[in-house]
């Protein structure tokens, strides 16, 4: 539910990062907070557990500056990915402009992967939605493991479990060291704004 | 869940009525609200030492939060959501479907009148924004 205030002459979007437990959703957010100067971000707001895994959700406001004289500010929230958060994922999910699903490279993670991915076109189908009109890109994280003797899925593995049917862009990512992540960010912006203009810029927006 | 546009007049409008009614009764801060976190309108003194960004997006999950805990138990919503704290409270309410206003007010006002104001508000704001829907 994007907020358009022709007031301010600002648009509020809200992106969220969605996924299975520690694939790398808060880790994202963490890296473009301390990579971002403190004038295009807001404060880094996380509700998370005494183990550092995400309760509710975490936020990051960002101001990604002018579009036809309008402000444009992005909320970036993250979901908990433990199953049985689910009625938390679903709160997050309410008003969702734009969506980026993070996979887990490590192969233990297959299932996980599969199981996030259909708990969220559940959730979405509960506020009638579907992956087919909200925008959405798939990251594929710890690509920096793949070098490594630890085992993970391949790119191809990936691409059948999770983008068959999707069939969008993808990015490999290795968040902790910010690889992927802003390419991630400017794609999936880039999506929602188009996706959020196209319904209000040529109508109510011009007035 | 509709993408909501909000027109200048609309918005004027909204925070005349919050001056009117809420601030004018003595409440420090008013936040207008969307279900998704995002604030319409903010009317009071003390605005500007507020984080606004967090609070809202706080204010909208915990009374979503809420909201299931009523269903958990066989109830449609919880009618007052209220925090009590030694200096300031804050009171929540639902207008229409969308929104939430998040009423922040000290010792000096009693709930009892921000829970009359916050219904009588309600109603006008609701009508404000039906007519521009």
């Amino acid at each position: 539910m994007a907020l358009i205030n022709l007031s301010k002459r600002e648009i509020h979007c809200k992106i969220v990062y969605y996924g299975p437990g520690r694939c790398g959703k808060t880790t994202n957010l963490l890296y473009i907070y301390n990579a971002m100067n403190n004038q295009a971000r807001g404060k880094m707001l996380t509700i998370e557990t005494k183990g550092e895994r995400t309760l509710f959700f975490d936020l990051l406001p960002l101001n990604l500056g002018k579009i036809n004289g309008f402000d444009i500010r992005i909320q970036l929230y993250t979901v908990p990915g433990q199953v049985i958060y689910k009625a938390t994922r679903k709160l997050v999910l309410k008003g969702v402009d734009g969506l980026v699903f993070v996979a887990d490279r490590l192969k233990v993670r297959h299932g996980k992967n599969m199981e996030s991915l259909q708990d969220l076109h559940r959730n979405l189908l509960e506020y009638n939605l579907t992956t087919e009109e909200i925008p959405i890109i798939l990251q594929f994280n710890k690509c920096d493991l793949v070098p490594t003797p630890i085992p993970t899925l391949t790119k191809e593995e990936l691409e059948i479990d999770l983008n068959s049917e999707l069939n969008t862009k993808v990015f490999e990512a290795a968040a902790t060291k910010g690889i992927g992540v802003f390419e991630t960010l400017k794609e999936i912006s880039k999506r929602t704004i188009q996706y959020v203009a196209t319904k209000h810029l040529s109508t109510k927006l011009s007035g | 869940m509709a993408d909501l546009v909000l027109t200048t007049s609309v918005l004027e409008e909204t925070k005349i009525q919050i001056e009117n009614v809420l601030i004018q009764a003595g409440v420090n801060t008013v936040l207008l609200i969307d279900e998704a976190g995002n604030v319409v309108a903010a009317c009071g003194h003390k605005t500007c030492d507020l984080d606004m960004t967090s609070l809202a997006a706080l204010a909208a999950a915990n009374f979503g939060a809420t909201s299931q805990i009523a269903k958990l138990i066989g109830e449609d919503d919880f009618s007052l959501l209220f925090h009590k704290g030694k200096k300031d409270s804050v009171h929540f309410a639902r207008i229409s479907t969308d929104l939430i206003l998040v009423t922040i007010f000290g010792e000096s006002v009693s709930l009892g009148l921000v829970r009359l104001r916050v219904a009588q508000l309600a109603k006008t704001i609701e009508k404000t924004f039906g007519q521009n829907n």
